[in-house]
């Protein structure tokens, strides 16, 4: 691997105020003997409180992306700063911390684990915090009450609607207070009106301070957000400010 | 606090498959009994078998004769003669006289003969003893009494008899007072022996033999109304033997003396014996063999627990495998989440540890069944089936397992280690897997 100083001239720690920052990141898989470049030199920063919507074809590179960003994924070369560290070379098992202590998953099929109970699942990621994290029961169930789950904390998810299932997602995704929450179509797979409750939800906790990045591939989806990221083929298109005034009010 | 929850989730895990689980759980389980109730068995039997070499004494020597093979007898090869060989009295006054460490002696002579009360009779083993044979068998006198000195300087004609020999003798009348008769002398029964177990053979193996068809005579008696040379019938033939004693038993004083006094023994009678025609038994070494015989036993009753143990551990592996297959989606979640692999693999080694160990618990509480088991089904087969019962080998139909606390805790600690062992590939299997691909499982 070449060094990534040479790849990336703009390097170095970004700004106290950049909570993630990737940094001439690409990403090639080889399949099938030919290389296929999933993410092309992609360069994208997320300040504090941003609100970013990734959208694209499929084959875009989007999900890459968001793999990448969710140090689930390591690029090929480039630089990812997460928290002030560059993730993009570290090994497996210090990843796994990163991503249970800075990066909250909300994910298209809610991803619960079947079971456990609703405040159960909240708590997941505390599980995996070491040190462990004060007065974690508490944090579930203030958060319960916050995505209004509080009188189904017994409950296991297949007791629950799709949209509660995301509410108790959104839940756990807060729990370890993450300096990014990642959204994977968070609506994908819910009714319009429900979809809208939900996006309310992730409306207010940015307005609350929340940094979150959200693919979607829905317009109406992706203009909650205050910036929107187009991929095409592995490389950003098109950077847009979202117009609060031209969404009609009330959302 | 943490074991706890580790422990809960395990449960809990493991209870969505309700079916499955308590099939990997019944594997185990039955590993766990099967090493506890094996080795209760093994340390009933050698228990049993210790008691009886100890009833014939740790400190006691016997010296019996042996019938040598035909080539080698001391007799002149005349068939009309008959062959003899065996213990002299001289032998016996021999080792009176001479070994010094030896506390007490009793010669005694026996032979199998028939025994009649009138239509009543019993292939019986008329034993020719002394007073003190009673003694120091332990042998306890029911009803009437022992041999006596005076029957035996008065060469009198009483016997006694063993309990079962009693019985079948006399279905109906009190045999006290009344005559048998062995050959064709009578005899007055003076007393009737109390029954009295299945012991190991005197003559020096470790089989057990039926001591309640004894009739015991004054040894005295013996020499002048049945006298050395007996007829025996071998295969059909018959042969005249020429035998003075049958057995002398020895008691040392010190327990430490008893090999050197064995030694003294041995040396003694081949001085005075051409040919091995006796052989010397000591109980202490019998005693001896039987520990190391236990030994092995339990080195195969644990061969054949661990093979079960090893098949209930394929299957918890088995179970295991097909669990992370299921749960990927689950390992892809708790990966992004934060979970490293390392707490992967924890996780899944705390569900098989749970199945391991609860199927390691239940076997040890099935373990304590081991000892009622035995008995209700001794009960039932001695209700149900009296032939069968009455066939059994007394030492089986004695059995008493004996719980071995080792054997417990080791075949708990053992299931349980069979659940790391067999739990760590799955776990490991799980861990590997890509986050990704695993979140992407449906």
């Amino acid at each position: 691997m070449p060094p990534k100083q040479a790849l990336t001239p703009n390097a170095g720690p970004p700004p106290r105020d950049v909570v993630a920052a990737i940094r001439g990141v690409s990403k090639v898989y080889s399949l099938g003997g030919h290389e296929v470049k999933a993410l092309d030199n992609v360069s994208i920063e997320f300040r504090q409180g941003d609100y970013v919507a990734i959208m694209g074809s499929s084959g875009s590179g989007k999900s890459t992306l968001l793999n990448v960003l969710g140090c689930l994924d390591r690029p090929t070369t480039g630089q990812y700063y997460l928290a002030g560290q560059d993730v993009a070379v570290m090994d497996d098992e210090t990843l796994s911390r990163i991503r249970g202590r800075y990066l909250g998953f909300i994910f298209q099929s809610y991803n619960l684990i079947q079971q456990l109970s609703v405040v159960e699942n909240i708590e997941v990621p505390l599980s995996y915090q070491r040190p462990p994290m004060p007065g974690g029961r508490e944090r579930c169930l203030k958060l319960a009450e916050l995505v209004g789950l509080s009188k189904r904390l017994g409950h296991r998810p297949t007791e629950l609607s799709g949209g509660q299932q995301q509410r108790v997602a959104i839940a756990r995704a807060l729990v370890n207070n993450p300096h990014v929450i990642l959204a994977d179509e968070p609506t994908g797979n819910l009714d319009t009106a429900t979809s809208h409750e939900i996006m309310d939800l992730l409306d207010a906790l940015n307005k609350a301070g929340r940094t979150i990045v959200m693919v979607t591939h829905e317009n109406d989806i992706a203009e909650r957000a205050r910036r929107i990221v187009r991929l095409r083929d592995g490389r950003i298109e098109s950077v847009a400010e979202v117009r609060r005034e031209a969404l009609p009010a009330g959302g | 606090m943490k074991f706890l929850q580790q422990l809960r989730l395990g449960f809990r895990s493991l209870l969505l498959h309700k079916l499955r689980s308590a099939l990997a759980v019944l594997g185990i389980l039955i590993g766990v009994t099967a090493v506890i109730w094996l080795v209760a068995m093994g340390e009933g039997v050698s228990y049993q078998a210790q008691q009886q070499i100890k009833d014939l004494g740790a400190t006691s020597i016997i010296v019996r004769s042996i019938k040598p093979a035909e080539e080698s007898s001391r007799s002149d090869s005349n068939a009309r003669m008959g062959i003899s060989y065996g213990l002299l009295r001289e032998d016996f006054e021999r080792i009176v006289t001479n070994v010094p460490t030896i506390g007490r002696a009793v010669p005694m002579r026996e032979i199998s003969r028939e025994v009649r009360h009138r239509e009543q009779f019993i292939d019986g083993m008329v034993i020719a003893c002394t007073p003190e044979y009673f003694g120091m068998n332990r042998l306890k006198i029911a009803r009437g009494r022992a041999i006596s000195e005076i029957d035996m300087t008065s060469y009198a004609n009483v016997v006694v008899l063993a309990h079962e020999a009693a019985v079948k003798l006399f279905p109906i009348e009190d045999p006290l007072g009344r005559a048998g008769q062995i050959g064709q002398e009578f005899y007055v029964n003076v007393g009737i022996a109390a029954e009295r177990s299945a012991a190991a053979a005197i003559g020096g193996s470790l089989d057990a033999r039926q001591y309640d068809r004894d009739v015991y005579i004054p040894l005295t008696t013996f020499r002048a109304r049945i006298g050395d040379r007996v007829f025996t019938s071998r295969a059909g033939s018959f042969q005249l033997e020429t035998v003075e004693l049958t057995q002398i038993t020895a008691v040392v004083d010190d327990m430490k003396e008893v090999d050197a006094t064995a030694d003294i023994i041995r040396a003694l009678l081949q001085r005075y014996h051409k040919v091995v025609d006796y052989a010397v038994v000591v109980p202490k070494e019998l005693l001896e063999q039987a520990e190391t015989m236990r030994a092995m036993f339990n080195v195969l009753l644990l061969l054949i627990a661990g093979i079960s143990l090893l098949v209930g551990g394929i299957g918890i592996m088995n179970i295991m495998l097909a669990t992370v297959t299921e749960r990927t989606r689950e390992i892809g979640i708790r990966r992004a989440l934060g979970a490293t692999k390392g707490e992967i693999v924890q996780q899944f080694l705390w569900e098989t540890v749970v199945l391991s160990g609860t199927g390691g618990l239940l076997g040890v509480l099935f373990g304590f069944l081991c000892g009622p088991t035995v008995n209700g089904v001794r009960f039932g087969v001695r209700a149900s089936l009296p032939e069968v019962w009455a066939a059994l080998p007394p030492n089986i139909r004695n059995l008493e397992p004996r719980l071995a606390p080792w054997s417990i805790i080791a075949a708990f600690a053992i299931s349980v280690g069979v659940g790391i062992v067999f739990g760590i590939y799955p776990a490991r299997r799980a861990a590997n897997m890509d986050p990704i691909e695993a979140l992407r499982h449906e």
